[in-house]
């Protein structure tokens, strides 16, 4: 089994307030890793640590090391940028760049330099295929991404961060918003692209990783509790605060 | 721009970004230069005191132009700022969001129609009309005093807006709610609330009152002497400057500088005080 | 004397309704005069002849050329500058001291008269920089004018681009200058040109500082380096050296008609994107 991230002793600070304390754990490759936990448990700052987008905000600080495929990423030396190519994110509410639905795709990629117009046509078509929106947008593809449903655009949110053929993919709350139906389509997209990508979900709603996760990690109040494949964690739980959570004695 | 890298490109907007600052320190520096020698040659005291402008006879006091310059923008206060902040309470308290978002762009026209009109304005239609009914030259302090406020309206008014719109709902809904009207609510709620934006639109006000030129110069009258009445022809600050600048040389050049030095500084304090106040303002909301 | 509260809010509203409907006729009776008097001596030979004797006589041909170029010219400048400094402060920078000061500089820039202006543009163009009285003296004097208005526009526009885009931008391996070339700056364009037109708009009717850089020559100019008069700094001679009541008046109109074009034209193209957008 291979491990894609290794989380070493990370303590995380926003504005010398410890909201992460003491994670140590390993993320493998081509699974479904579920977080889950209440609101406030730094689940969310978790996942932003990964792609560093918690450096966009002032007042950060970390100590402890996150690996990605051995190497730290919060090294100095490290690209952000290169980073975030390869470790996409779809947020919790949708947020489709005012463009048209090809631009949308394709922002990436062109960031990168690619241009040549076969190539990324290709690209747009795989990356709504993969996201199982392909076949509702292919003959609008020039029309505003603003224009399409809730549910039609997080699956945009998600083509996009295809198009980049990144190797993780981080997704926050992603169908907090949507209805069953687009939440399903999701839920389906990502167990199929587990083959390709590894994929990590934090999401409020433990029902969506009993379905999809392949091993679950319950946060509270900043630290890792409990971490385990998705059967063991939601039948015979370890701790505790685990139980009560899941049973939903507290949430 | 990928032969500059990204490093490039924010060491080159770091270097535009203080395009600004750097025109207002050349600004300060080359007016001081030229004006601030004479001030001291001259003495200070004489500059500001005395009533003698002949710059042929080599007399720089420019007393009554300051006391010119400060009775023009009280005198456009007290026409513009209860204009201005009553018409920024009717539309903002008791006008529709409609109506008002068509009439505060057109008063904000006001503000577009360039100075050389409204004192021509004062020239044709005002000045015959004080001459006729009050007597004296008709260019005078009075005329200057009535434009100016006009002028200055656009200011007092979009600012006060601001201001008074960023007052919660909730404070008008307190009020209300307790039985009170609407000009109630204004007066003892709304206006407390939004005091310091009001200020300092009117501090701004003044600030661009004692700085215009034109408008002045074709109306006032222009006469150096100090003003008994309001029917009195005057010079200000800035009418000085710009009417002997043309033609000035020497020592009396630098006079002139000087005279931009002592406005330089007056605007540049008026127009801190208003703009900590704005953004203190903008900040909180 | 106590009155019933009914009463004072009907007084107030009168009060204050009056006000404002007085500030209105104001603006409109300013116009109509300027454009009763002035549209009948606009007709093409007007607008397209030189002046003759000084401008008793003849059209306003040069100054409309003096009108177009200056602001050009200031716009060709400042633009860049007030755009790129907009973008340092909120893209490239969190609030501290350094961005204290830029925002100190540029309102007090913006404070600063007009004569001011014309007295720094005069020392330091015309006399140091020996451009002499030239449309480049002008344009550059007005430049600095402008500025102060286009860092400030722009930087309300900028800042009115949803936050989620950068993120999103950024997420996606973005540079900043990146996401500002293409996410920020596309979606600010109305903003900020609103901001360029405004001051367009002053440009025009700006005098004070014109005459002591631009000069007032009447001939068309040839070069940056010529001297040029302007359509305000024209209107302003001939009232008052009382050379012709009637081409004042034309002047006057051509300029507020000018003038009310291009700010209209500001709020169009301002509340078009803004329906546009939602």
């Amino acid at each position: 089994m291979n491990i894609k991230f290794h989380i070493q002793d990370l303590n995380f600070y926003f504005n010398n307030e410890k909201v992460l304390k003491g994670i140590n754990f390993e993320i493998p490759a081509n699974k479904i890793l579920g977080i889950i936990g209440p609101s406030g448990s730094g689940k969310t700052t978790f996942l932003r640590a990964l792609n560093r987008m918690n450096d966009l905000e002032t007042g950060t600080r970390i100590e402890g090391k996150i690996l990605l495929d051995g190497e730290d990423i919060y090294n100095s030396d490290y690209d952000v940028v290169a980073l975030r190519k390869k470790v996409g994110m779809v947020f919790a509410m949708p947020v489709p760049l005012p463009m048209s639905i090809y631009e949308n795709v394709v922002y990436g990629p062109r960031l990168s330099g690619n241009n040549d117009k076969t190539r990324l046509d290709e690209l747009v078509e795989k990356s709504l295929t993969a996201a199982y929106l392909w076949d509702e947008v292919k003959d609008r593809l020039k029309t505003s991404g603003m224009r399409l449903s809730g549910g039609q655009q997080q699956r945009l949110c998600l083509a996009r961060v295809l198009a980049m053929e990144p190797e993780a993919i981080l997704l926050d709350e992603p169908s907090s918003g949507l209805d069953p139906i687009s939440t399903a389509k999701i839920e389906d997209a990502l167990t199929e692209l587990k083959k390709e990508y590894t994929i990590i979900l934090v999401t409020n709603n433990t029902k969506q990783a009993a379905r999809v996760a392949d091993n679950t990690a319950f946060f509270l109040m900043g630290e890792l509790i409990e971490i385990g494949s998705t059967g063991q964690i939601f039948t015979t739980p370890g701790k505790i605060e685990t139980n009560d959570y899941i049973t939903g004695r507290f949430g | 721009m990928k032969l500059i890298g990204e490093k490039g490109v924010k060491r080159i907007l770091m270097a535009t970004a203080f395009s600004a600052i750097s025109a207002l320190l050349l600004i300060a520096l080359f007016i001081i230069n030229e004006g601030l020698p004479f001030i001291f040659k001259y003495g200070i005291k004489e500059f500001l005191f005395s009533s003698d402008w002949q710059p042929h006879l080599g007399k720089f006091g420019i007393y009554p132009m300051i006391v010119a310059s400060l009775w023009v923008t009280l005198g456009a206060m007290i026409v513009g700022a209860p204009l201005g902040v009553a018409g920024a309470l009717f539309l903002s308290e008791y006008v529709p969001k409609s109506v008002m978002n068509i009439i505060k762009p057109a008063i904000e026209l006001l503000a577009a129609i360039p100075s050389v009109v409204y004192g021509f304005i004062g020239v044709m239609v005002l000045a015959p009309i004080i001459r006729e009914n009050f007597g004296g030259p008709g260019l005078s302090l009075l005329a200057a005093s009535i434009i100016l406020g006009i002028m200055i309206l656009p200011t007092v008014i979009s600012i006060s807006i601001d201001s008074i719109l960023a007052v919660p709902q909730s404070y008008r809904e307190g009020s209300l709610a307790l039985g009170a009207t609407t000009w109630q609510t204004i007066h003892m709620v709304t206006v407390k609330a939004s005091r310091s934006g009001i200020i300092a639109s009117i501090i701004l006000g003044m600030g661009r009152a004692i700085g215009e030129t034109m408008a002045v110069i074709m109306v006032a009258g222009n006469s150096v002497n100090i003003p008994h009445s309001p029917l009195d022809s005057v010079r200000t600050l800035t009418a000085n400057i710009a009417l002997e600048m043309s033609y000035a040389t020497g020592l009396h050049r630098q006079a002139l500088f000087a005279t931009g030095v002592i406005l330089f500084i007056v605007i540049i304090i008026l127009n801190s005080i208003a703009s900590v106040a704005i953004r203190k303002r903008m900040v909180k909301r | 004397m106590r009155i019933h509260p009914r009463y004072t809010q009907r007084g107030a509203v009168a009060v204050l309704g009056g006000a404002t409907v007085l500030t209105l006729m104001i603006l409109v009776f300013i116009i109509v005069f300027i454009l009763e008097k002035g549209l009948p001596v606009i007709n093409l030979k007007f607008l397209t002849s030189n002046p003759e004797d000084m401008g008793r006589a003849g059209g306003i041909f040069p100054t409309l050329i003096g009108t177009i170029l200056l602001p050009l010219l200031a716009i060709i400048i400042a633009t860049p500058l007030g755009i790129f400094t907009s973008v340092y402060l909120s893209e490239y920078t969190k609030e501290n001291k350094v961005t204290r000061i830029i925002r100190f500089g540029t309102d007090c820039l913006a404070g600063i008269p007009s004569i001011i202006f014309g007295l720094f543009g005069y020392i330091f163009f015309v006399i140091t920089l020996g451009f002499g009285w030239s449309i480049l003296s002008g344009g550059l004097t007005l430049a600095v004018m402008i500025l102060p208005t286009i860092i400030r526009t722009s930087e309300e526009a900028i800042r009115a681009v949803p936050k989620s885009y950068r993120e999103v931008s950024f997420s996606l391996g973005a540079t900043s200058w990146q996401t500002v070339k293409k996410v920020i700056l596309p979606n600010a364009l109305p903003g900020i040109v609103t901001g360029i037109m405004l001051s367009v708009g002053r440009s025009i009717g700006e005098t004070a500082a014109v005459i002591f850089t631009a000069g007032s020559s009447l001939r068309i100019p040839d070069s940056l380096f010529d001297s040029t008069r302007t359509m305000a700094v024209h209107f302003y001679i001939l009232a008052r050296e009382g050379i012709s009541a009637e081409n004042a008046y034309g002047t006057a109109a051509t300029l507020i008609i000018a003038v009310l074009m291009v700010n209209l034209s500001a709020y169009w193209l301002m509340n078009r994107f803004i329906s546009k957008r939602s």
